[in-house]
């Protein structure tokens, strides 16, 4: 049996790494942010600005937190595939035996078989934008409603797709941009640009204009309740009457649903994009082609 | 001065709020499409309700990109856009 004391303490050093990072983002937030009265909509708060040759190199609230994230989703893992066995003896084996295959049938049933190897690339990104998002929960700012970090992801996922453009050969490529017609060389070249902006900022304004709703709302009851409650003496009219809970409703569909939805559409979008723009036969083809020419040469 | 800051400021406003309202016309009408048909699609054939869905709650979200472009703009005209119009104006008044 593996659940010996040092089993333990292992899982409980997993645990608490897991919990560190998010508490180092809320013991900074609380540090750096004064309380402030009323509605305030900002962006990421700048820790630190490196001078540069071309531009100052910035360190932000959004660039911490992600790596927080990252810490914490690797410590998870850690911690899910600690004491695997053939023979299940532990419960979270089940929970990460389900989400391997789930992600192997999504990329098998979206990608082919030629990708099978992508299911842990696809995953990551999957956890960490679910993640990202996921940290407005704790009252932290989200990093996917920076549109560098997200622009960060779209801009490796368009490298991505065009190396696998690429793999059918040059020619073929740039073959692609003039089709159906010679007329429609602009056009091809701005929708080319336009998937990783469009994957950008699909993410990054969904997640955003939730936070700014939640804020108008929040300011909104504030207003209701101090309205209806104006008539009391004292520390009483102060009360946050239609404050407590009722954004918390409205959380659980932008934070929580919405978060998730993102994470996975992106993902979607990715697997989509790559094996979309991966031409099969004239991979194929290039492919014979070398085999020859390599005979030959023997 | 204090007018013509006024008038930026103010045009700003109701350009944000134009450009969000014409802008959610679009991937309202279009999001609308899809739902009504994929609950025809699941009527028809109720055994391919969980396919239906998750593809319709695709078709959704890219359709609503349209949507999140007028809403970024709306979000640069409110945030960004009065303190960049002003610093133009003073530079051209000096």
């Amino acid at each position: 049996m593996k659940t010996n004391l040092k089993f333990k303490i292992i899982d409980i050093i997993y645990i608490v790494m897991m919990a560190l990072p998010i508490a180092f983002s809320i013991v900074l937030k609380v540090l750096t942010n004064p309380p402030s009265e009323g509605i305030s909509i900002s962006g990421a708060k700048i820790f630190l600005e490196i001078p540069m040759p071309l531009q100052n190199f910035i360190i932000s609230e959004s660039q911490i937190n992600s790596a927080m994230v990252l810490i914490t989703i690797f410590f998870f893992c850690l911690y899910m595939t600690h004491g695997l066995s053939d023979k299940i003896e532990l419960k979270r084996q089940h929970f990460a035996e389900l989400i391997v295959e789930k992600v192997d049938g999504l990329i098998k049933e979206n990608m082919g078989d030629y990708f099978s190897g992508y299911a842990p690339f696809i995953i990551a990104i999957m956890a960490l934008s679910a993640f990202s998002s996921l940290l407005s929960l704790f009252a932290l700012y989200p990093p996917t409603s920076d549109i560098n970090i997200v622009g960060g992801w779209a801009i490796l996922v368009f490298a991505l797709i065009t190396y696998y453009k690429l793999k059918g050969g040059l020619l073929n490529y740039l073959k692609g941009f003039t089709e159906p017609i010679f007329v429609m060389l602009p056009l091809n070249i701005l929708g080319e640009v336009a998937t990783p902006v469009s994957l950008a900022f699909r993410h990054y304004g969904n997640v955003l204009s939730g936070s700014v709703i939640a804020v108008l709302i929040s300011a909104a009851l504030g207003g209701v309740s101090s309205m209806v409650l104006s008539w009391l003496p004292g520390t009483l009219a102060s009360f946050p009457l239609f404050q407590v809970g009722i954004p918390a409703v409205l959380s659980i569909y932008f934070d929580v649903f919405s978060g998730c939805m993102q994470a996975f559409i992106f993902a979607m979008l990715t697997m989509l994009n790559i094996s979309g723009g991966f031409d099969m036969e004239a991979f194929e083809k290039r492919r014979l082609k070398k085999a020859q020419k390599a005979l030959k040469n023997k | 001065m204090e007018i013509a800051i006024g008038i930026i400021l103010g045009c700003c406003a109701v350009g944000a709020g134009l450009c969000m309202g014409i802008g959610a016309i679009g991937p309202g009408i279009g999001e609308g499409h899809a739902v009504a048909n994929a609950c025809e699609a699941i009527g028809r054939q109720p055994e391919s309700k969980g396919a239906v869905t998750s593809t319709m709650i695709m078709g959704c979200a890219i359709s609503e990109t349209t949507g999140i472009y007028s809403l970024v703009i709306a979000i640069l005209l409110i945030f960004v856009a009065p303190s960049t119009f002003i610093n133009i104006l003073v530079n051209a008044i000096k």
